[in-house]
């Protein structure tokens, strides 16, 4: 009977979403959809919404990447909610775990030597490759969620190979504090500078050049140092736990 | 326009597979490493329908953050499903 009922509801879920497969809009992104409103004088573009932000991202921010655009300039505001759950998060794991915690309990066997050298060679390359992902978001692909996460990758790493290792729990503390509060000052200063929350207060500079496009690579570098430090929390508590 | 290839086809049904593994194996691991598994191909795939920031993302996070925090798990308890 059980089972049934599972088949059901799987088979309507799955009806449901091939149903949406037909309401998705054209490949062709420049027909249909709303029209671009600008917020600031509160005028309508010709054009509709993705059309206005692959054709004039670079003139209204300077960034090449559209996405990292989108993110933290058009969307500002929902990137700092964003950053705030994935604190929540942490808080709350860090809170309902660390009771639990005990450092250096029994003993942790070792891991093998090639896992331990091999880490040893490797960890830098890693947490290069994280910090140029959210040092060129405004550039290239990437930015602050997937260099902080390839960062705390190459911490889990560390755990891995030596079971000792372990976080400086002020240290990343310090870090999370230092980034969420670069993240809300930088809006502020947008409050004093220009018109309003989180807006860009910089020159654009060379539009493709590594300082360019304003307030962009700060915010990002703040959101790479913030989700790093918190991902790395997490797994740090996890491991710690006993049974 | 995106060309769904022979490549692509694969792709999918190794998704597939590696998911229903997941959810039919007895061996957490076995579990957890097919779900890497699927994240790591689904990431693949993002790359192929040209969304590299996606990408990024879900290679680093569900074929290695999540990967870890499931092993940590099965470490502090059981490896066999009863």
């Amino acid at each position: 009977m059980r089972k049934v009922a599972a088949a059901v509801i799987a088979a309507l879920f799955f009806a449901m979403l091939m149903s949406t497969l037909y309401q998705l809009p054209s490949a062709d992104y420049t027909e249909g959809g709303y029209n671009y409103r600008n917020p600031i004088n509160g005028s309508y573009a010709d054009e509709n919404v993705p059309s206005h932000y692959i054709a004039d991202t670079k003139d209204e921010t300077g960034a090449t990447n559209v996405v990292t655009a989108i993110v933290v300039e058009y969307r500002g505001f929902d990137t700092l909610g964003e950053v705030t759950v994935l604190f929540t998060a942490a808080t709350g794991v860090a809170f309902l775990l660390r009771k639990m915690k005990v450092r250096s309990g029994k003993k942790k066997t070792e891991a093998n030597l090639i896992l331990r050298e091999g880490s040893k060679l490797v960890l830098p390359f890693i947490l290069l490759a994280g910090a140029y992902i959210f040092i060129h978001g405004h550039l290239t692909p990437g930015g602050g969620f997937p260099g902080g996460s390839v960062i705390a990758s190459g911490f889990l790493l560390m755990m891995l190979a030596y079971p000792k290792f372990f976080m400086k729990e002020r240290a990343v503390s310090v870090t999370e504090s230092l980034a969420g509060i670069t993240f809300a000052s930088i809006g502020l200063l947008g409050l004093v500078f220009a018109t309003s929350f989180l807006q860009n207060f910089l020159p654009f500079g060379h539009v493709g050049y590594l300082v360019s496009a304003g307030i962009i690579p700060l915010i990002y570098i703040a959101v790479g140092f913030k989700v790093g430090s918190e991902l790395s929390s997490i797994i740090d508590v996890m491991k710690e736990v006993q049974k | 326009m995106i060309e769904f290839t022979i490549i692509s086809w694969i792709m999918a049904l190794l998704v597939v597979a590696a998911a229903l593994y997941a959810i039919e194996t007895k061996d957490l691991m076995s579990a957890a490493i097919a779900a890497g598994v699927a994240s790591l191909v689904v990431s693949i795939m993002f790359l192929i329908l040209q969304a590299p920031d996606v990408a990024i993302t879900e290679a680093s996070i569900g074929a290695g953050l999540t990967m870890a925090i499931f092993v940590y798990a099965i470490g502090k308890t059981g490896r066999w499903e009863k």
